[in-house]
């Protein structure tokens, strides 16, 4: 393109945004707009093929909704700066719907702006929201994503030979914890010999902590991998290149692993945005606290790779069919894996909030959380 | 797993985190041995680092070649290294600063135009199996090697030959150790240490494109997590000697691969610790070797470091 | 760095105090015209990139205005992230003086701020706030004080280099926190998010008056008036500018140089112990892994734009607070990545420190220029 083209259109759009921006200095002008916007705040790059990017092709579904105006922001910290981002898209873009995608964002940041701001709904990626303790104006969405990697391990059990699956983890929080005994208890509901083996690496993102983390796995016997980092990319890589095979994570990981893949869990994020647009479209809010799993269709499997063989594909199935009629995937009482008695009960149901803050290893996970 | 085994599996991963883990260390640390040699210090090399791991990947995924990718890094790292040493010619200048203002820089710049090669997939380097011979998995596994390791081994050879044996050696080693010397034995100080520096940054644009075309061989923007920086202060208790640059990335690999192979044995009370483990044995291990007469002696009269 | 110390060297009495006090004035006017001189250059550059990219710098910086400086919320938003960056830069600045460059400021952050929500957590919700914030605040500074005065004396005695050692003290700093956080001290309220227990938002420091910004901003400033003094006023300031200048002049005078570079690292590891101490105190209400958000880094930045005057970190703190928080916006209107402010800083930085070569070359600021190398 020749540059006095580049030019002239750089500073026509330059003298346009000038004035924008001489308008904008009054904040009622800029609330004065019709429609929604709605501002989403992410705490890394948005094309980080993990969590991030999950949330941002998502985000389609509100793009494509008449009326509907996106702001985006991305690598935003979990400190002050989140606050005050959320309040510059309110202040300065007059955002009315704030969407905060990392877990950290929502206490004390979240909160506070949606108690500062209580005519701006804020909702947060995490099932952190509680009706009365929280403000109304914030709330929860989230897709349980345990049931997939449930789902996961169930086609691992009867997939792996060593019956050692390898679990390369980043921080010992509830959520990562709760996948990786998701894992087991699949593994351990069709194949009761079944083991895994976890590793923390300390942190979201260090890919060769995390190639050295898989291949010591692989060193210890286990002959199927998977992960809960920000990009399981190295480690689903590592383990295709040395023959064995490996479980997705956050999304479809199965061209990185041609010959050794088997499935992998999914969030369908599109889901629960695509309720949102709806109610947007309505003219309503947003509900308060939206979540589910495979009963509402908001996480799900990869399409099986070629690691996946006619048993462990049939059980994975069943395991699907049984997830979406709500069957229970914890059979009390639990123990973890020190010997303690962590869950008492005979059976919980699949969302029932004490599950929210596990806290434990299953028995039959070699790994400790400290 | 009873105890003997275990041994061997922690062995075996801290003998093949050495392998893996070392060549960017060790490319890093030859590069900055050679600037540091000619009495300037690069503390830049960890944004040189990033942007060859990215240019590597970025050229290997849109030519299909990694090799033309991992010379596309070096010349990267070469317009870095020579960048840092024209800024640095002029009077008053610091060269520490220039370097973590380089740093970010080269950071910037990488993430900026990395955007785009996270996802795909390039071409990745191949290795040679050394350990065709074992039936131990592990060992085999180990002494898969990247030929850039054996590389990184001989130019250490050729670099500690060259710098007491050839005429560019003593120059390079005049220079750095008395600028006044130099100039009056009519050697151009500025040329010689830009093209130090210029090297530097080439040899640590590979050790970057290494990270990102072999291991752990994918592009992202928490690739480096610090190597370029720990390469700098691993010349330094390596007291400037190329060999013992490579003992020392050597060391540095081997302590990577501790954590998570003491996890995978079933140690894992304090394994942030295990973690740091290289950040508490280069620290160690300088105010050890620093202090003494031995370091004085070993290091560039004209270096900022010592000063 | 190396500033020569000034002799007033007049030929006649009378004449000499008018004349210093111009030579002060025009060297003043040099310190601030290279510098924004370097600001501008940059700025340019980056509006080639911009151009290059497509996009308009027009509209870059009339945003960096409106998201930095253009509303009182704006004005707001920009102050909270000044204030912790003063701090951190004075922790750069101050072994500056000393010839020191140290870049570690980033783990006496988080160290500080654990060990002040380590402080707390026994005494949440059972003793006054004022004493739980007074220990809080000790244990900060003493940290911070401590973590920072081990470089100095490594350098000192073991001839360690400050650099390396600071930057490598930072992990094992973050190692050491998330260690405890995730450990020992972690609170089994907070099962998402690995943090020690919260010290409530009822006991947190509070906003200022009439400003959204909490009270981490006034100790700021007032840190970078009392360093000010004490470089400038104090012969302990006098003492350290010599030694920076030349250490072996100043051994030779008999000067206490170990003490002095460790006293000047543990005054930079206080500071960055106070800003970790308000992050806990005012921002998070408890320790986690948030701690570390690159403000010791972009202190460093903030330091070398000052040309380590603790008083000029003040204007340049606030700019630079005031580009982060154009940031956002800048992502949101103009679809730039958020690597740009990354690449601005970094070009800047560069630009600025070539910049360096310049004092001392204006006619216009040293009538009699001196022409010797440092």
């Amino acid at each position: 393109m020749p540059f006095d083209r580049f030019s002239r259109r750089s500073f026509l759009q330059g003298a346009a945004a000038g004035t924008a921006a001489a308008a904008l200095g009054f904040p009622s002008l800029a609330r004065a707009q019709s429609g929604v916007t709605i501002g989403i705040v992410y705490v890394g790059p948005k094309d980080d093929f993990g969590w991030n990017q999950a949330h941002a092709v998502s985000i389609g579904v509100l793009k494509a909704t008449p009326g509907v105006k996106i702001i985006e922001e991305e690598n935003v910290p979990e400190t002050a700066a989140v606050a005050k981002s959320m309040e510059s898209m309110i202040n300065l873009e007059g955002a009315n719907l704030i969407l905060a995608t990392s877990f950290g964002y929502f206490n004390p940041f979240m909160v506070d702006v949606a108690k500062k701001y209580p005519k701006v709904t804020l909702r947060h990626a995490a099932p952190l929201w509680e009706k009365g303790k929280h403000p109304d104006n914030a709330g929860s969405y989230f897709g349980y994503l345990d049931q997939a990697h449930y789902v996961n391990g169930v086609a691992a059990g009867l997939s792996t030979r060593t019956n050692k699956i390898g679990f390369v983890a980043a921080k010992p929080i509830s959520s990562v914890l709760r996948n990786i005994n998701s894992v087991l208890w699949g593994a351990r509901s069709v194949n009761p010999n079944a083991t895994l083996q976890v590793i923390f690496t300390g942190d979201w993102a260090l890919p060769v902590r995390e190639a050295e983390a898989a291949n010591a796995l692989i060193g210890a016997g286990c002959d199927i991998l998977t992960c809960h980092v920000d990009s399981p990319k190295v480690v689903i890589e590592t383990a295709e290149r040395r023959g064995i095979r490996s479980l997705g994570h956050n999304a479809s990981q199965a061209p990185l692993a041609p010959k050794g893949f088997i499935t992998g869990a999914e969030y369908k994020w599109e889901t629960i945005y695509r309720i949102f647009a709806e109610a947007i479209a309505k003219g309503q809010t947003v509900p308060n606290m939206v979540f589910g799993g495979y009963d509402r269709d908001m996480v799900r499997n990869t399409a099986f790779g070629a690691g996946a063989e006619e048993p462990a594909r049939k059980a994975a199935e069943a395991a699907i069919a049984d997830l979406k009629a709500n069957k229970p995937i914890i059979r009390g009482p639990v123990k973890d894996n020190k010997g303690n008695v962590v869950l008492p009960n005979a059976s919980y149901d699949n969302f029932d909030r004490v599950l929210d803050g596990m806290n434990f290893l299953a028995e039959g996970v070699v790994g400790s959380i400290t | 797993m009873d105890g003997s085994s275990a041994l061997v599996t922690v062995l075996a991963a801290m003998i093949g985190g050495a392998i893996r883990v070392s060549t960017p260390f060790l490319f890093v640390a030859l590069g900055e041995m050679l600037t540091e040699r000619s009495g300037r210090i690069n503390l830049g090399l960890e944004g040189t680092l990033v942007l060859g791991a990215m240019s590597g990947y970025a050229i290997s995924y849109h030519t299909g070649s990694p090799w033309l990718g991992l010379l596309v890094a070096g010349f990267a790292g070469m317009m870095m290294g020579t960048l840092h040493a024209l800024i640095c010619r002029l009077p008053k200048v610091n060269d520490i600063a220039v370097g973590i203002a380089l740093m970010l820089f080269g950071l910037g710049i990488a993430f900026f135009l990395g955007k785009a090669y996270i996802q795909p997939t390039a071409p990745r380097l191949g290795s040679i199996p050394l350990g065709f011979w074992s039936s131990n998995p592990q060992i085999e596994q180990a002494l898969e090697i990247n030929p850039l390791f054996l590389i990184g081994i001989a130019l250490a050879f050729f670099l500690a030959w060259a710098l007491k044996n050839t005429r560019p050696g003593l120059i390079l080693r005049v220079t750095g150790d008395s600028e006044a010397a130099a100039r009056a034995l009519g050697h151009p100080v500025m040329l010689i240490r830009l093209m130090a520096t210029a090297a530097g940054g080439f040899l640590a644009g590979i050790g970057g494109a290494f990270l990102s075309l072999y291991y752990p061989g994918s592009w992202n923007e928490g690739l480096s997590s610090g190597q370029g920086l720990m390469a700098v202060a691993l010349v330094i208790f390596a007291r400037w000697d190329p060999i013992r640059c490579l003992y020392a990335a050597m060391l540095f690999g081997a302590a990577g691969a501790l954590g998570p192979s003491l996890q995978a044995i079933g140690i894992t009370q304090g394994y942030y610790f295990f973690n740091a483990a290289p950040y508490i044995l280069t620290l160690f291990l300088m105010i050890g070797s620093a202090g003494s007469k031995k370091a004085l002696r070993d290091a560039p009269g004209e270096l900022a470091l010592t000063r | 760095m190396n500033q020569p110390v000034s002799i007033p060297a007049g030929p006649a009495a009378a004449g000499r105090i008018g004349r210093e006090r111009l030579a002060r004035l025009r060297r003043g006017a040099e310190a601030l015209a290279i510098p924004l001189l370097a600001l501008v250059i940059s700025a340019g550059l980056f509006s080639i990139f911009l151009l290059i990219l497509g996009k308009s710098p027009v509209q870059f910086y009339s945003l960096i205005w409106l998201g930095g400086f253009g509303t009182p919320f704006s004005w707001s938003n920009t102050l909270l992230r000044a204030a912790p960056l003063m701090l951190m830069a004075l922790a750069v600045a101050i072994p500056a003086r000393l010839g020191l460059t140290m870049i570690g400021g980033e783990g006496a952050l988080v160290l500080g701020g654990f060990a002040a929500a380590a402080m707390a957590v026994p005494l949440i919700g059972t003793t006054n706030p004022v004493l739980m914030h007074a220990l809080m605040l000790i244990a900060a500074m003493a940290i911070g004080a401590i973590w920072i005065g081990i470089a100095g004396g490594l350098r000192h005695h073991r001839g360690v280099n400050e650099t390396i050692s600071t930057l490598l003290l930072s992990y094992i700093a973050i190692a050491i926190m998330n260690f405890f956080v995730e450990g020992a001290l972690r609170d089994p309220a907070d099962p998402n998010k690995p943090s020690t227990r919260a010290i409530g938002s009822e006991a947190m420091i509070g906003k200022m008056p009439g400003i959204d910004v909490h009270w981490g901003l006034a100790v700021a400033v007032l840190a970078c008036i009392l360093l000010h003094v004490l470089m400038q006023r104090t012969t302990y300031g006098f003492a350290c500018r010599i030694a920076g200048g030349n250490a072996r002049a100043a051994l030779a005078q008999g000067l206490p140089v170990g003490r002095l570079i460790v006293s000047a690292s543990m005054i930079a590891g206080l500071c960055a112990g106070l800003a970790g101490y308000f992050e806990v105190a005012a921002v998070h209400g408890k320790a986690n892994a948030s701690l570390a958000a690159g403000y010791g880094f972009t202190g460093i930045l903030v330091a070398f734009l000052a040309r380590h005057n603790p008083l000029a970190i003040i204007p340049v703190a606030i700019l630079f607070g005031g580009i982060a928080a154009a940031g956002g916006i800048i992502q949101r209107r103009m679809g730039l990545p958020d690597a740009s402010v990354l690449l601005l800083q970094g070009m800047t930085f560069l630009v600025l420190l070539a910049s360096e070569t310049l004092y001392g070359r204006f006619r216009l600021f040293n009538p009699a220029a001196r022409t010797e190398r440092t």
